[in-house]
C-alpha cells in the first residue's frame, strides 16, 4: 500500500505544478474533467454505494447554481457561503424525494422515475420564475474577486477544482471504510437481507441521498460561477444527469477511484470530439459515439475499466495487499 | 369557469389519452414481459414520428396510411436492439441495466438530430385542419382518427396476445420465465419480439401524433416520462391499466390547462405520479411484481 500512497502523492504533484504548462484551453478540459469526476463521486455515494439509481442528478446541480446565483444577485451573499445555503435545500429536495421512494422499499425502476420526475419538474417549475430567469436563464454579472467565487483565467478554477476532486476522493474513502459504507453496502446487496439483521434501510438510504444531493450542489455553484450563465434546460435537464452517470460508470461503480478514472477518460474524449464534429456541422454526433461507447463499456466490461486499470499497474504497485 | 371549454378540454384530453395509452401499453409489455424498463421510448416514438414524416414529404403518403409501414420498421428497430443489447443485460443489476437503454436513446435521439436537423416541422397532411361539431364540441377530425386508430390498434395487440400462439407465449413468459423455459418455449425469440412488438405500438403511436403536434427531435424525454407515469398510474405490466391510465392523464393533462400554462401540464403528471406513489404505488389496477 506504501507504493500506491507514493503513486496517488506523484500523480497529485504532477497535477499541482500542470497549470505551469498549459495554456487557458487545456486548462478548461482539465477543470472539467475534475468537475465530472467530483460529480460522478457524488452520484456514486447514491447509487454505488446503496444501489439506488438516481437518473436526475442534474436536479442538484442546478439547486446549487439558482441558489448562489439569487442570493448573489438579490442579497449581495459571497457564492461562497450561498453554496452552503444551496446544499441546505438541495438536502431538503433530496429528503422529499427520499422519503417518497424509501418509504416502501421501492427499488429501482420507481425510483429511477421518481428523480428524473423530480429533475424534470423543478425544471419546468424554475421555467417559469421570473425571478430566477424564466427560460431564458441567468447571465452572472462578471466582477472577479475572491469572494465573489469569480477569477480572471482558468487557474483559480484549476485549483478549486482540483479541491473539489481530492475532497470528494478522501470523503467516499471515509464513507466507504465507515460503519455507514458498510451498511449503504448490505443494502445495495440485498435490502431485505439489512433489515432483518437490523441496519435501519431507510434511515441509511436518507443519509446516503443527503450526502450526495449536499455535494451534488455544491459542484453546482462552482459551475454557475465558471460559466458565467445558467439556464435551466441546461442545468436541470436529463442531459446533463445522463453525462455525470456516464462516468463512474465507465470507470466503475461503486469505486473509490472508478468516477475519476472514467472522467479522466471521458471527458478530454467528450471536449476534443463535441468542438471536431461541430466545425462539421454534425452536432449530436458525439452523443452518439459516447452512447455506443457507454453500451460497449456495459455488455464487455461491466465492472469497468478500472479493472484494467488495476492489472496494469498492480505489479508495480502492489494493489492486493489491501485495496 | 366556462363549462363548454372545460367539456371541449375533457374531450380532447381522452381522445390525446388513447394515444397515451397506446404508447405505455408498450412500454407495459416490455416491463412485463422482461423487467426491464425501456427508457429509449420515447425516442423510439420520435423515431417513428421522423419515418412517417419522411415518407409524406418524399412520397406524399399520408400516415394513417403509412402507419403499417412506420410500425414495421419500429418492429425492426426495436427486434434488433433487444437482439443485440436488452438479452445480454437482463441478469445485470438493475443500475446496469439502466445505462444501455439510456444510451439507446441517446444514440436515436442524435441519429433525428444528425438526419433532420434541430427545427420543429409541422407537416400539412390532408385532415390536419378538418374539425367537426358534436353537439357543442368541436372535435378536430385527425384527433379523432387517431384516437379511433389507437383504440384499435390496443384491441388488436389484446387479441394477439389471447389467441395466438406467439401471444401465449409471450403471455407465459411474462407470468413464469422459468416455466416458459421449461416448456420448451424459446425465451430469447419470445423477449425479442415482445421488445419489437412494444417498440412498434410506440411507432404507431408516433405516427399518429404528427397532425397533432410539431416534431422535434427532442420530444422524447417529455414522452418516455409520460408513459412513465401512465403505466404506474395503471400498474406496471398491466396492459388494461396502461389504457385507463392513459386516458386519466390525457384529461388531466388537458383539464390542467383551465388554470396552468400549457408548459406546465407537466407538474400535473407529477402531482399524479407523487399521489399515486404516495397512496397506492402498486398503481390503479394493480401491477406485476
Amino acid at each position: 500500500m506504501t507504493r500506491f500512497y507514493l503513486f496517488l502523492a506523484s500523480v497529485l504533484a504532477v497535477l499541482l505544478l500542470l497549470p505551469l504548462f498549459l495554456d487557458k484551453y487545456e486548462l478548461g478540459i482539465f477543470v472539467m474533467i475534475f468537475f465530472y469526476a467530483y460529480l460522478g463521486q457524488s452520484w456514486n455515494v447514491l447509487t454505488g454505494y446503496t444501489g439506488h439509481i438516481s437518473l436526475g442528478h442534474a436536479l442538484y446541480i442546478g439547486i446549487g447554481a439558482y441558489t448562489s446565483t439569487y442570493l448573489a444577485q438579490a442579497f449581495g451573499l459571497s457564492p461562497w457561503i450561498g453554496m452552503w445555503v444551496g446544499a441546505l435545500v438541495a438536502v431538503v429536495v433530496a429528503f422529499c424525494l427520499g422519503y417518497l421512494g424509501f418509504r416502501f422499499g421501492l427499488r429501482g425502476v420507481y425510483f429511477v422515475i421518481l428523480t428524473i420526475a423530480f429533475a424534470e419538474i423543478t425544471r419546468l417549475v424554475v421555467s417559469h420564475i421570473a425571478a430566477l430567469g424564466s427560460f431564458s436563464g441567468i447571465f452572472l454579472d462578471f466582477k472577479p474577486s475572491f469572494s465573489n467565487f469569480q477569477f480572471t483565467g482558468n487557474i483559480p478554477y484549476y485549483y478549486i477544482a482540483l479541491g473539489f476532486m481530492i475532497f470528494s476522493v478522501i470523503a467516499v474513502r471515509l464513507i466507504e471504510t465507515s460503519k455507514l459504507g458498510r451498511f449503504m453496502v448490505a443494502i445495495r446487496e440485498d435490502e431485505d437481507a439489512a433489515q432483518a439483521l437490523g441496519v435501519n434501510a431507510f434511515k441509511y438510504n436518507m443519509i446516503a441521498i443527503a450526502i450526495s444531493a449536499s455535494m451534488t450542489s455544491l459542484a453546482g455553484t462552482f459551475y454557475a460561477n465558471y460559466i458565467f450563465y445558467i439556464h435551466p434546460d441546461s442545468l436541470f435537464g436529463m442531459g446533463l444527469s445522463i453525462e455525470l452517470i456516464l462516468r463512474p460508470i465507465i470507470g466503475g461503480l461503486g469505486t473509490i477511484f472508478g468516477p475519476v478514472i472514467g472522467s479522466f477518460i471521458l471527458t478530454p474524449l467528450s471536449e476534443i470530439t463535441r468542438a471536431y464534429f461541430a466545425k462539421g456541422g454534425l452536432e449530436g454526433l458525439h452523443l452518439i459515439i459516447y452512447g455506443i461507447l457507454a453500451i460497449l463499456v456495459v455488455l464487455f466490461m461491466p465492472k469497468g475499466i478500472i479493472i484494467y486499470v488495476k492489472r496494469v499497474l498492480n505489479p508495480i504497485l502492489k494493489l492486493d495487499e489491501e485495496n | 369557469m366556462n363549462t363548454d371549454l372545460a367539456l371541449q378540454l375533457g374531450v380532447q384530453g381522452v381522445l390525446l389519452g388513447g394515444i397515451y395509452g397506446l404508447i405505455a401499453i408498450g412500454l407495459s409489455l416490455i416491463f412485463g414481459v422482461m423487467g426491464v424498463i425501456n427508457f429509449a421510448h420515447g425516442q423510439m416514438m420520435v423515431m417513428g414520428m421522423y419515418i412517417s414524416y419522411w415518407i409524406f414529404v418524399l412520397l406524399g403518403v399520408d400516415p394513417y396510411i403509412s402507419l403499417i409501414v412506420v410500425a414495421a420498421a419500429i418492429f425492426l428497430l426495436g427486434y434488433l436492439i433487444q437482439s443485440s443489447v436488452v438479452n445480454r443485460i437482463l441478469d445485470y443489476p438493475e443500475a446496469m441495466q439502466v445505462l444501455p437503454l439510456v444510451a439507446v436513446g441517446l444514440i436515436l435521439e442524435n441519429t433525428v438530430l444528425l438526419l433532420w436537423g434541430p427545427d420543429h416541422r409541422s407537416p400539412q397532411t390532408s385532415l390536419s385542419l378538418e374539425t367537426i361539431w358534436m353537439g357543442d364540441v368541436m372535435v378536430d377530425v385527425s384527433r379523432l382518427i387517431a384516437f379511433g386508430l389507437a383504440i384499435i390498434i390496443t384491441i388488436s395487440i389484446f387479441i394477439f396476445l389471447k389467441k395466438s400462439n406467439t401471444g401465449k407465449c409471450i403471455r407465459a413468459a411474462a407470468d413464469n420465465r422459468m416455466g416458459a423455459v421449461l416448456v420448451g418455449i424459446k425465451v430469447n425469440r419470445i423477449n425479442n419480439i415482445s421488445f419489437a412488438l412494444g417498440a412498434a405500438t410506440t411507432g404507431a403511436a408516433g405516427a399518429l401524433l404528427i397532425p397533432l403536434m410539431p416534431l422535434s427531435p427532442h420530444l422524447g424525454h417529455d414522452f418516455t416520462l409520460t408513459a412513465f407515469v401512465v403505466v404506474i398510474l395503471g400498474g406496471m405490466g398491466n396492459l388494461i391499466g396502461a389504457l385507463v391510465g392513459g386516458l386519466i392523464l390525457g384529461t388531466a393533462e388537458s383539464l390542467s390547462t383551465l388554470i396552468l400554462p400549457a408548459t406546465l401540464k407537466q407538474v400535473v403528471s407529477f402531482s399524479i405520479l407523487v399521489i399515486i406513489m404516495l397512496f397506492r404505488p402498486q398503481g390503479l389496477l394493480g401491477g406485476k411484481k
